[in-house]
């Protein structure tokens, strides 16, 4: 396998993007990373993306996307893995620059949420749960993760502050990120007394509905074995930023089917092999872009990935060793809950917000680091994908 | 006997080759309850005139079929019968889900009795139950079948502001009939007795029903209650003492207590399965709900005559005499009792809502 | 509007079909290899619906279809038998649920599509009514 590496990034801010539709929110991002990477051409572009199908009633985002971005006739595909569809693309944009089969690639996370009413953002949600024993119930995603917030308080493992403190350290931090959806620090009090979503969760702790598309380009690090006749490979970027390890693991798709719902065993598989590809352990990651689609899964990922034991995840919120100077940051700039969560694009932000952190170009929100993790998890994570990162 | 009865045709009653009874019996009542003098409130009526207590209200969730479907699975846990063996699963109703699509079938998949069963949805205002029992019992003393299950469930909706939205409630009862050997109550006779009388109708396509005011008493209730009654015992050699209960079908408090007043029984016999005071007018359950709640408290040896009334008009009247199974079966299910107490007073808003009465 | 789909799923939904392996896993919705051991076929069986609270949340934004029930409660019901069953609670207020509530399944209606399609029935779970 070559080393692959992202060599430009782009992103478009998260908001309620009114006036752009899903196929401009994509031309946006890849614009800006393909002039960040200073490349023209292309050869192969990888689309995550969950719910074009559900709330636009577009699928076959490859060649839309790539002709639409005047990349007509390349290798292009969407790849799909509910809400963890942006680490499946970026997964399979890795697997094909890093096997040789293609040179440049781009991936490019889209997500257009907002042209429909909340009941079906719900519905589309819930599309990566068990269609026939968990929506057929009315069981949404939310109300999911609910039942694990309420499980997880029960067995003593926190207080509803402690996984408050989650929101409350991605806000802060969203502050400093000009693509961010919501730019304004909160408090615990007022994550807790707003309006009850599936209780426990209360609204300040879901992530927004919003749009949002990111784009990283990816290339391989030594520029012999080009395998396409069509151009010479050449791209500018000051610091290359390499992927190390990579890594996809499932898990039953039911939270009823796991072993212990409380363990995200493909959080745990994920990470283990994607640190060990890159010959890395916990202590070597200097942030971790976790995918805080609620508190709890922040808590539970934490415990899952190795960064505390079963049962303290939320401890680690409490003593603020999430926050940027503690001893693992993560979500640093802002994660689901500030940034913003369009659902498939999240890797896709997770690797761009990476990149800027171990290029140097993280601004109020840098981090001295050499290594990141990110991940993002399918569902109630019956999927995991993890990548680490390194300059 | 007081008697209203414009003509005593004496007809024969209806008895079976091989004796049969019921094997297993088994109700369900929802949890809500509006009280009358609420619904009175609303529509400014004197809240002193009220017909009964309070009525129950079916859930959001529940209709027909989900009543029929617990009041089934009560049947067969004091019946102990392996659903394989009900050799016909007939329920009665008038207020299906489905204009066109059988009620029945649900049930008897749910309850596992498919695919070999006979399953039908019968139809006789609120005699639908019985007669489904009626025939339960000629199915089972053929030797056609070994168990056939009879079901009479409602969730009668009344018109807003309409004396019938007072009683107009929801419930019903499951009867699982075998032979003899295996029931907790055996029949000895029925008899039916029919008329075209248009006290109480719905034309297709209408929500609400039309009602005969003082029609549905003389000519309607009584008349076919009281002949009916009277033609069973008549034919079977009893009187009014020989009976330990009376049942009959209660649209009110008022009606059941006069048919029995007309037939002689006293009141005391008529309490155990007076249950419209607390419950309302399940329809179609409402007689089965009421010999149920007889047999929870009967003892072996004692007899009941039950008597149901469909409107259209017609009584199915029957002659049971509980055995000694009666003690072992009662409580391997919950009694009525158990439904009446489990309880949550709603108002009138949520009384709309849950009934889909509010314009959406 | 489904109805193959939810014809499919009848045994599922009306009786608590899984299935069960000889190395005595039990599963829940029935499965072709056994998770477990991964031996195939499985074996069906009928769950009793007994079962206690293991969590449960209470919905407020609904997906479609469910929109006229909202709010409803949710729960993960740990079945006696041994496996995890996603459901809702029904008969029961939000605030007289508790983990570890005894509770038992129930044949309600799931959703309706519509005034004019299909009434689907499935499992919810009401605390234990006494005999």
């Amino acid at each position: 396998m070559r080393t692959a590496v992202i060599v430009g990034i782009g992103q478009v801010a998260v908001k309620e993007h009114w006036e752009t539709s899903l196929r401009d929110l994509a031309y946006q991002a890849i614009k800006e990373a393909a002039k960040d990477a200073g490349v023209d051409n292309i050869d192969a572009l990888y689309i995550g993306n969950m719910l074009g199908g559900e709330l636009s009633g577009q699928e076959h985002l490859g060649a839309l996307i790539s002709d639409y971005c005047g990349f007509n006739g390349i290798e292009a595909v969407r790849v799909e893995a509910a809400s963890a569809s942006g680490g499946a693309a970026l997964r399979q944009g890795f697997l094909s620059v890093a096997s040789g089969a293609q040179d440049i690639a781009v991936v490019c996370g889209v997500e257009q949420m907002t042209d429909v009413l909340q009941d079906k953002v719900t519905t589309g949600l819930s599309l990566g749960l068990d269609s026939e024993y968990e929506l057929a119930s009315g069981i949404s995603s939310t109300a999911l993760f609910a039942m694990l917030t309420k499980r997880y308080i029960h067995e003593g493992c926190c207080t509803p502050e402690d996984l408050a403190a989650f929101c409350v350290n991605a806000q802060k931090n969203g502050v400093g990120n000009q693509y961010a959806m919501f730019r304004r620090e909160v408090t615990a009090e007022a994550v807790l007394k707003s309006p009850v979503v599936a209780d426990p969760i209360r609204a300040l702790e879901c992530p927004p509905v919003c749009d949002g598309a990111a784009a990283v380009v990816l290339a391989p690090v030594e520029t012999e074995g080009n395998h396409n006749q069509n151009h010479d490979c050449k791209y500018e970027c000051d610091t290359p930023v390499k992927i190390t390890g990579s890594a996809v693991a499932t898990d039953s798709i039911g939270l009823d089917n796991r072993k212990d719902p409380l363990v995200f065993e493909s959080v745990k598989k994920s990470t283990q092999n994607a640190l060990a590809m890159a010959s890395k352990k916990q202590e070597d990651i200097d942030f971790y872009e976790l995918h805080d689609l609620f508190p709890i899964a922040a808590a539970l990922s934490l415990e899952a990935s190795g960064f505390a034991k079963k049962g303290e995840g939320a401890l680690l919120g409490r003593n603020g060793d999430i926050a940027l100077d503690g001893t693992i940051p993560v979500t640093t700039m802002g994660g689901c809950k500030a940034r913003g969560n369009p659902v498939g694009a999240c890797g896709v932000y997770q690797a761009a917000e990476a990149a800027l952190q171990l290029r140097g170009e993280a601004g109020k929100n840098q981090i001295e680091c050499s290594t990141g993790m990110i991940q993002c998890i399918g569902g109630t994570a019956a999927t995991a994908i993890t990548h680490i990162m390194e300059v | 006997m007081e008697g209203n009865c414009l003509y005593l045709n004496l007809g024969d009653d209806m008895k079976p080759n091989q004796d049969v009874g019921i094997a297993g019996y088994g109700v369900y009542i929802p949890r809500y309850r509006i009280k009358t003098v609420e619904i009175a409130r609303v529509w400014g009526r004197d809240t002193r005139a009220v017909p009964i207590q309070e009525k129950s209200v079916p859930g959001p969730d529940e209709d027909a079929v989900t009543i029929g479907i617990e009041a089934a699975r009560n049947a067969l846990k004091r019946g102990n019968v392996s659903p394989e063996d009900i050799a016909a699963v007939w329920a009665g109703s008038e207020s299906k889900p489905y204009a066109v699509k059988p009620s029945s079938t649900i049930i008897a998949e749910a309850l596992g009795a498919t695919p070999h069963v006979d399953a039908a949805d019968w139809e006789f205002a609120c005699k639908a139950g019985t007669e489904a029992m009626q025939a339960c019992f000629a199915l089972v003393a053929s030797g056609m079948g070994k168990y056939a299950l009879a079901l009479g469930v409602d969730t009668a909706q009344g018109r807003p502001a309409d004396q019938l939205e007072y009683t107009a409630a929801a419930g019903g009862a499951a009867f699982l009939v075998g032979k003899k050997k295996e029931s907790l109550c055996y029949l000895e006779a029925s008899h039916s007795y029919v008329s075209d009388t248009p006290d109480f109708f719905r034309r297709e396509q209408t929500r609400y029903p039309v009602h005969g005011s003082r029609f549905t008493g003389g000519p309607a209730y009584f008349q076919h209650v009281v002949c009916a009654a009277s033609e069973l015992m008549e034919d079977v050699g009893y009187t009014e003492n020989d009976y330990d209960y009376a049942v009959f079908h209660q649209p009110n408090a008022k009606f059941p207590i006069k048919a029995a007043k007309m037939l002689g029984f006293p009141i005391e016999k008529m309490m155990p399965g007076f249950i419209v005071p607390y419950v309302g007018n399940t329809y179609s359950g409402s007689c089965l709900l009421g010999l149920a709640a007889t047999l929870d408290t009967a003892k072996a040896g004692e007899r009941i005559l039950c008597v149901s009334y469909g409107s259209g008009a017609g009584s199915d009247a029957f002659s049971f005499v509980v055995t000694d199974l009666i003690e072992e079966k009662r409580g391997l299910a919950p009694t009525v009792d158990v439904y009446i107490q489990r309880k949550k007073e709603i108002d009138y808003a949520v009384y709309s809502r849950f009934r889909k009465k509010l314009v959406m | 509007m489904e109805i193959s789909r939810n014809w499919r799923l009848k045994n599922q939904r009306y009786r608590l079909e899984g299935t069960t392996c000889t190395c005595g896993q039990k599963s829940f919705p029935p499965r072709r290899i056994c998770p477990k051991c991964r031996e195939n076929p499985q074996h069906t069986v009928q769950f009793s619906g007994r079962g206690h609270v293991y969590s449960y949340s209470t919905v407020h934004e609904a997906p479609e279809g469910f929109e006229e029930y909202v709010p409803y409660s949710v729960a993960l019901i740990q079945l006696e038998e041994g496996p995890l069953v996603s459901a809702q609670l029904t008969d029961v207020d939000p605030e007289e649920v508790s983990i570890g509530m005894k509770v038992e399944m129930v044949t309600r209606k799931l959703k309706e599509q519509g005034d004019t399609g299909l009434i689907v029935y499935g499992y919810k779970f009401r605390p234990v009514l006494r005999c």
